[in-house]
């Protein structure tokens, strides 16, 4: 294959990629932004959603596709419903402190980490794509659920950027976000928020999981590379940006596609981690973001 | 942390370094070894605790040090073949030369950033570790071989894979290491960093620069934190990158939470007991991170203080 159709299939995977991370790395911001907590267990979260999309589809048996739907509804909020629960039992009572929950999400994490590995096994398991349609372009075939994935993902953040900006839950998420003590004031039941917030975060990596395991297989540590990701796409976008949460994502996954396919991918994640955390030394408020009250 | 109780902290700190020692002989072969290795780490917690119980700074890249230690000792033994001794100061240094530069960065954020970055800065180090696998072995890491691990004073020569002496090696790191942290804690530098823990705003107001102090604070811990990878090295043979990994950025944090944050003792506390609870559970599952998740979530929940904290708190307000 020639330099130019190598490129085109690098940065087809990478889009693939960013289209998973703008995802998770939403649920992320989303969380940190209006919350200001950390979720460390976030990456466990993306896992959770992987492990119940195999055990969804292979309960469910029939056609992929059947199975793929069923667990593209279920799995999300399985894990939403196990999120707000440890919301409402940690979190809420340690008041968000941003230590505390650091290292609460953190017992969380090894807690799920856990149990995946006890009830399902140290193995990879695949799921059925719901097709498996192959576009031929001239140089090589590409995988149509790829092309898919990214287009489903684009509609959900689509979606997910109309609910914060045009719909009165938006408003409250982000009057709570702007100051949650004159929001409280107002009426607005800022407990509640928050634990709607922290359950939409897992959800949305719960989606980006399903949506990914047919292409990547589900395993119980599948969660640590899209947790470190995440949080190189938010510090890049910077913190609670949703515009910049996107771009960072696209920016992260195709240059991640294109090294890896040409270099080390360890030296590519070497990389971007050595530059991620310089630019939060020296800019903390991310490249696209505003500077922080 | 009263004024009056000098002789009595110092007593307190002796007679613990004496049980230990008395330990050494009535302990059977096991948890002999195991008390070994248990020191070793302690003093990791301890390097961990001036950083996060002193001066309120949660770092989740201490690994790295401990990691700098761990390998600046063992590559020098394996690779270049330093005598003992020497390998032990090339682990110190590298880690203090690698505490410098990650404080000179790190301290220029605070808070949520601070603790990103730092876990920033201890993934890239793992992740060079396992990059250059031709030179540190990677992810299967190195043993080092028990004839490099001799330390030789004119004609005796100590054989460090001797339980015996390798207790008493671990001991001697110990003790020393706890009398070090004890003075720090006590002398007026101490003050200045619990000063800055308390509020850093005023510390600053009252004349104190307190960015030298924290990059002090860091550059001590992380030292400390690099002689107990040293000596881990030496003391046990095996370096690998797993010790480089993020859990170990969690475990110190997890057995000073246990034992006592700012608590002189805390970290060995936290330490024993850790050992111990995964040692006895793990006759029934084999599932030890769920442990640890649970005692860190019910930590952070019912007691923040930690063992000693509490003791400290409810009775003994003495205790350094």
């Amino acid at each position: 294959m020639h330099f130019g159709p190598h490129l085109l299939l690098a940065a087809l995977e990478g889009l693939v990629t960013s289209a998973v991370l703008a995802l998770t790395a939403l649920g992320l911001s989303l969380v940190f932004g209006v919350m200001r907590v950390v979720n460390v267990a976030h990456g466990e979260f993306f896992m959770l959603g992987a492990v119940l999309a195999w055990a969804i589809t292979t309960a469910i048996g029939g056609h992929p596709a059947l199975g793929f739907l069923a667990a593209l509804v279920i799995a999300p909020l399985i894990v939403g419903t196990i999120a707000l629960i440890a919301e409402q039992l940690v979190l809420r009572r340690l008041n968000y402190n941003p230590e505390a929950t650091i290292v609460a999400t953190i017992g969380m994490l090894y807690i799920i980490q856990q149990l995946a590995l006890t009830f399902y096994g140290p193995e990879a398991r695949p799921v059925e794509p719901p097709f498996s349609y192959r576009i031929l372009l001239p140089w090589f075939g590409y995988s149509g659920y790829k092309l898919s994935v990214i287009a489903a993902s684009a509609l959900l953040l689509i979606a997910t950027w109309l609910v914060l900006t045009r719909t009165k839950i938006g408003l409250i998420m982000r009057a709570t976000q702007y100051d949650s003590e004159t929001a409280q004031a107002f009426g607005i039941p800022v407990d509640r928020v928050y634990g709607g917030v922290f359950a939409l975060g897992a959800m949305l990596a719960a989606v980006a999981a399903v949506l990914i395991v047919p292409i990547s297989q589900a395993h119980y540590l599948m969660g640590q590379d899209p947790l470190l990701l995440s949080f190189i796409v938010v510090i890049i976008g910077g913190l609670g940006s949703l515009r910049g949460t996107v771009v960072a994502a696209v920016l992260i996954g195709l240059s991640d596609g294109i090294i890896s396919m040409f270099f080390s991918p360890t030296l590519a994640k070497i990389i971007a981690t050595l530059l991620v955390a310089m630019v939060l030394v020296f800019r903390p408020q991310g490249l696209f973001g505003t500077v922080s009250r | 942390m009263s004024e009056a109780s000098p002789a009595k902290a110092y007593a307190l700190h002796l007679g613990v370094i004496a049980l230990l020692f008395l330990l050494s002989f009535l302990l059977p072969d096991y948890y002999h070894g195991l008390l070994a290795r248990i020191m070793v780490l302690a003093v990791f917690a301890m390097g961990y605790n001036i950083l996060f119980g002193y001066v309120g700074l949660l770092s989740l890249g201490h690994a790295m040090f401990f990691g700098a230690g761990l390998y600046g000792a063992g590559l020098a033994v394996i690779q270049l073949g330093w005598s003992v001794p020497a390998a032990m100061l090339s682990g110190i240094a590298c880690g203090a030369v690698l505490a410098l530069v990650i404080a000179l960065l790190a301290l220029r954020t605070t808070g949520v950033a601070f603790m990103i970055v730092t876990m920033m800065f201890a993934q890239v180090f793992y992740l060079l570790v396992l990059y250059f696998a031709a030179w540190t072995g990677g992810d299967q890491g190195m043993v080092v071989p028990q004839p490099a691990r001799v330390l030789t004073f004119g004609a005796t020569a100590l054989d460090l894979t001797n339980p015996t002496v390798r207790y008493m090696t671990a001991l001697a790191l110990f003790s020393l290491m706890l009398l070090i942290t004890l003075a720090i804690v006590r002398s007026r530098y101490g003050r200045v960093l619990v000063a800055i823990r308390e509020n850093e705003e005023r510390t600053k107001m009252l004349g104190y620069d307190t960015f030298s102090n924290k990059l002090a604070a860091v550059v001590v811990s992380g030292t400390i934190c690099a002689a107990s990878g040293a000596a881990y090295a030496l003391l046990f043979g095996y370096v690998g990158s797993s010790f480089a990994s993020v859990q170990y950025s969690i475990l110190p944090l997890l057995w000073v939470l246990l034992g006592g944050a700012a608590t002189t003792l805390g970290p060995l506390i936290g330490t024993l007991f850790m050992y111990y609870v995964i040692d006895i559970t793990s006759g029934y599952t084999s599932a030890y991170l769920l442990i640890v998740g649970i005692a860190l979530i019910l930590l952070v929940l019912f007691f923040p203080k930690g063992i000693l904290g509490s003791i400290r708190q409810r009775w003994l307000g003495w205790l350094p």
